[in-house]
């Protein structure tokens, strides 16, 4: 049966139900249980957006609060993985990554290649990425892209409910390195959710409108502005189709491709930083693959080249907006 | 009439003179060949460094992990990769170990519990972590053991690995082996404490200091350490003072040790000299007994060189394998 | 005497969880004759794109809803009148009509009919009960479907009867366990949903493996079957389309799977994006590959049907009704040749497979006039 439940939901119930279907899934990171030595209550936090909150007490020490060292634990996580465990670890910020990347791209990454192919690591990290609530410069990006590009690598970015549930279940059940994004901006997003356990296989876009005018690709929070600007254009007769990437390594580009080959045109939407963004890693393969089928130059709406702002107004401005999203619609359309 | 005084049997004497022979033969003949310019890349030698790693191996199982370090085939013998594979992967061939997409750096066999050697220095530390935190889930009684050098020790990988360890009570043992320098630059100046025991006692686990060229003071720290983990004792480090013959790497020219330094160690310092010398002094083992294992592993180093420069190189399709499991 | 009647045609209710439709094309003109079970709009929902049957005659006098204009469920879409009917009442009429109109809340807490659910053993099964007639009938799915493949059938049915539409084992909301995956499992377990729901007796309607284990159902417990509706059933006849089987079970793709569902329809363009989509969804739950799986192997042997049941329908005494599409690309039409009643046999031009959605009200009608005898 579905039910409406939230992407914060969504995710617990995929880290329940795999716990309970496989007792070699572990989960650490800091704070996920909150309370560990402190003489208040167990469970105290649940993590901090409290994404954990109630699996403490049905699974105990399976999940462990770590100590302020990534580099260790996500470490310990990628070597518990390779020695037979499935850990799921959480990088809090995705902004952290400088502390501890060398574990996941010089060791995770490539154990597999660099070993002959002897080695698995069935690891998920579980990281938030994104703007919106004023956390300022170093609590705010979309690093996504500097993940991506990185072979050995498998990089989730789901959009809604249904989409974190399936392809988290997938992540812990795929035996590489999964590295899943949560926008932090969405955990309170409603969809419809199976109770049972299913899965969503990487590389499959979403659809999640079709139209003949002209194409939005993107991931992410960007997905909502997406299809709301696609239904502010649909007033003016402009129909648009609008893909959610879902998964950014792999990525289904032939999603992609079929769809510019019937528009024409492209607008692709990414909250990363412009420069060698995943906008442009898309623009690039489509300008290739698809140029004859091109009518216009392909538009990107991504976020400016700078830090983060803190201010809310500033804030406002960085992130890709639905009315920056509509223009550059229109703009393909003037071709 | 032999007369054994050690707590090792003749059998695991012998085992212990075969694996600390084999690493000095196999280093000194990688030595020879990469001066021909025939090994790509960089190899960095164990050659000196034989008791620690036999030492230590020596009270492992095969589902022990290892962590290694850059200077890793050492390591990797005493742990059981196959000797042939290794040469074959210094080579870059496909019949390597790592079917020549990993080379001396990262020499790997997840069978043989060995991690692999690595590239990043203090990468290995929270990989053994994660590998003793594997054994505590199974409840196997095994262990994770990461090598470092005195260099890496300095590396945050390693000191946040000692916490973690010592936090979540950790079957762990971590192995400084304190070769004197880091690279370049020496030991002495680059660590603030005069022991790495006070490191330990510092971040919350027992430590203790032996000399690493000498084996049976290696295996007996090491095997109690080792023991006390495996029975949830918790984990521990171990400083090896020892020395290594060679430069950092194939080509150094070391030209920051003192002079006649190297010379003084191969002589005064070799622990497998001192070895023999000890087994054979009190009888618990014959030269004759030796010498026989000298002549297998002569046999096994030639072939392996003879194999490993015949063997097929990788194509262009193998470039893109194993990248993934399945993408 | 000219009837002054006037009649609305409404946006319709298809299946639990629609709530609007996109009005596509009017596929007749305001002036034209309607005829009952004439298609006169088209509507896409999120869920499937289809015409618009009407059930009343008369003539179409006004066009009201425009095409790409998004109406909710019960709103005005046309009105019916006799030519004779004058257009100040018209104009009254859908004054009145449209004052009066009230959208079902989107969040309303009743808006609609409700699942429910038994525990049979250790299998739970999801079914709809709707309608308060004394006598019951139960509708039973196909292969890779759910109880809302009934959506274009439920609400017309339940004029005399109390209808429930069930969710199979391995299927829609139920339980993805099928036993050994024979159709007497299945039989077996929805015959002691009856027992749990104090049903004794009932018209049993199947649509293609439904048809079947109803079939398997009136050979293993007789007393329970009033009568047999079969739509394009298996357990007729040896041919089948295997492939589609295959296909429909082992693709994991939108791509792969689309073709192999387009087999269903007479009018493949029915086949949206999201009835893939929702296919797939199910299809990736665990446990379903496994149950489809199963069934299969266990139904299919040598690309042929396993089970013939045909003997239930000759031997026995049993009322039955067999409605078939003349474009079933799944299970050949000609299993409904030589079948003891022929009377009670038709064989609809315009419907592939998926007859009871194709031509709707044809198939309620046949279905209702049968249970009135």
């Amino acid at each position: 049966m579905a039910r409406e439940i939230t992407i914060k939901e969504a995710i617990r119930e995929a880290l329940d139900q795999e716990m309970q279907r496989d007792p070699t899934v572990i989960l650490m990171g800091e704070d996920i249980v909150g309370g560990t030595g402190s003489p208040g209550e167990d469970d105290a936090w649940g993590g901090a957006m409290g994404v954990y909150k109630g699996l403490f007490g049905k699974y105990g020490n399976r999940l462990l609060d770590t100590p302020l060292s990534e580099s260790a634990f996500i470490g310990a996580a990628i070597g518990a993985a390779t020695c037979g465990m499935r850990p799921v670890a959480e990088l809090m910020f995705i902004d952290f990554l400088g502390v501890c990347f060398d574990q996941i791209y010089n060791q995770a990454a490539k154990f597999r290649y660099m070993f002959g192919g002897k080695a698995e690591t069935p690891v998920v990290i579980r990281t938030m990425y994104g703007a919106g609530i004023s956390a300022a410069s170093q609590h705010s990006q979309t690093l996504t892209p500097i993940f991506t590009h990185i072979p050995g690598l498998k990089v989730v970015c789901p959009s809604t409910p249904y989409d974190a549930k399936g392809l988290m279940i997938q992540s812990i059940r795929d035996n590489d390195p999964v590295i899943f994004c949560e926008h932090k901006n969405t955990y309170d997003l409603v969809g419809d959710v199976p109770e049972e356990s299913y899965t969503i296989p990487f590389a499959e876009a979403n659809i999640l409108r079709e139209g003949d005018d002209v194409t939005i690709v993107t991931y992410g929070l960007m997905v909502h502005r997406a299809v709301e600007a696609a239904k502010q254009l649909a007033k003016d007769g402009i129909e648009c189709e609008v893909i959610d990437l879902r998964t950014l390594s792999p990525i289904d580009m032939e999603t992609v491709i079929e769809s510019v080959e019937n528009t024409g045109k492209l607008v692709v939407v990414d909250e990363a930083n412009p420069r060698c963004s995943i906008a442009s890693d898309i623009s690039a393969t489509v300008a290739q693959q698809a140029f004859k089928a091109l009518k216009a130059p392909i538009e990107m709406v991504t976020s400016p080249h700078t830090p983060v702002p803190f201010s809310p107004d500033l804030e406002k401005f960085y992130i890709p907006s639905t009315e920056k999203i509509i223009a550059s619609v229109q703009k393909t359309l003037s071709y | 009439m032999s007369n054994n005084p050690f707590p090792l049997n003749r059998d695991e004497l012998l085992r212990a003179y075969r694996i600390m022979k084999t690493i000095r033969e196999f280093e000194e003949r990688v030595h020879v060949e990469f001066a021909t310019g025939d090994l790509p890349g960089f190899v960095h030698l164990y050659a000196g460094e034989e008791a620690s790693g036999a030492g230590i191996m020596m009270n492992l199982r095969q589902d022990d992990h290892i962590s290694s370090t850059h200077r890793g085939h050492g390591h990797c013998i005493a742990k059981g990769v196959e000797v042939k594979g290794m040469v074959a992967e210094l080579y870059g061939r496909s019949t390597g170990t790592c079917h020549g997409k990993g080379g001396s750096m990262h020499i790997a066999d997840l069978d043989m519990g060995m991690m692999g050697a690595n590239g990043i220095l203090g990468a290995g530390a929270p990989l053994a972590c994660g590998a003793a935190l594997a054994s505590k889930y199974k409840n196997d009684g095994t262990v994770g053991i990461s090598f470092l050098g005195d260099g890496a020790s300095n590396a945050g990988n390693f000191l946040e690995s000692l916490n973690l360890a010592a936090v979540w009570d950790l079957p762990a043992i971590f192995v400084v082996e304190n070769n004197g320098y880091a690279q370049s630059t020496s030991r002495d100046y680059a660590v603030a404490v005069d022991s790495y025991v006070d490191r330990a006692v510092g971040f919350g686990m027992p430590g203790v200091t032996v000399d690493g060229t000498d084996f049976f003071a290696v295996h007996e720290a090491a095997g109690e350490m080792i023991s006390r983990a495996r029975e949830g004792g918790g984990p521990s480090l171990l400083e090896c003072n020892m020395i290594r013959f060679y430069g950092h790497f194939e080509g150094d020219a070391q030209t920051y040790r003192g002079q006649g330094e190297v010379d003084e160690i191969r002589k005064n310092r070799d622990c497998l000299k001192k070895f023999i010398q000890q087994v054979t002094q009190t009888k618990a083992l014959k030269q004759s007994d030796l010498d026989g294992i000298d002549q297998e592993i002569s046999v096994l180093i030639n072939q392996a060189f003879d194999e490993a420069q015949k063997a097929p190189r990788p194509t262009e399709a193998d470039l893109l394998t194993d990248v993934y499991i399945s993408y | 005497m000219t009837s002054t009647i006037i009649k609305a045609i409404t946006m319709p209710k298809w299946g639990l969880t629609m709530k609007e439709g996109l009005v596509g094309d009017w596929l007749i003109e305001e002036g034209d004759t309607i005829d009952s079970g004439m298609e006169v709009v088209d509507v896409e929902t999120d869920k499937i794109t289809s015409a618009v049957e009407v059930a009343d005659s008369g003539t179409l006098r006004r066009t009201v809803a425009v095409p790409g204009e998004t109406l909710p469920v019960g709103a005005m879409l046309g009105v019916i009148a006799e030519a004779e009917v004058s257009d100040e009442e018209l104009d009254a009429f859908i004054q009145e009509f449209q004052e009066n109109f009230v959208p079902e809340e989107a969040d309303e807490a009743d808006s609609g009919p409700k699942t429910e659910t038994a525990q049979i053993g250790e299998l739970k099964i999801n079914f709809l009960r709707q309608g308060s007639a004394e006598k019951t009938a139960v509708l039973l799915h196909g292969f890779g479907g759910d109880l809302n493949n009934w959506l274009f059938n439920h609400m017309a049915l339940i004029e005399n009867r109390t209808v429930i539409a069930i969710d199979l084992p391995g299927h829609g909301s139920s339980s993805k366990t099928v036993g050994d995956g024979s159709f007497a499992f299945m039989a077996n377990t929805i015959q002691q949903l009856m027992k749990e729901l104090d049903v004794s007796k009932a018209d049993w309607v199947g649509h293609s493996m439904g048809g079947a284990i109803a079939l398997q159902l009136a050979q293993s417990h007789p007393t329970l079957v009033r009568s047999l509706t079969l739509i394009g059933s298996a357990g007729l006849g040896a041919e089948i389309n295997a492939d589609y089987l295959r296909g429909f079970t082992q693709s994991e793709s939108r791509r792969e799977l689309k073709p192999h569902v387009q087999q269903l329809f007479k009018d493949p363009s029915l086949v949206t994006r999201q009835l893939v989509d929702d296919l797939l969804k199910f299809k990736r739950i665990d446990g379903v590959q496994a149950c489809l799986q199963t069934i299969t192997d266990c139904f299919i042997d040598e690309g042929h049907q396993g089970e013939n049941l045909r003997n239930v329908l000759e031997a026995q005494d049993i009322p039955a009704l067999v409605i078939w599409g003349a474009e079933d690309q799944i299970i050949p039409a000609n299993h409904a040749s030589d079948l003891p009643s022929q009377d009670n046999v038709h064989i609809l031009e315009d419907g592939g497979h998926m007859v009871q959605m194709e031509s709707a009200t044809e198939v309620n009608k046949l279905i209702t006039d049968f249970w009135k005898d």
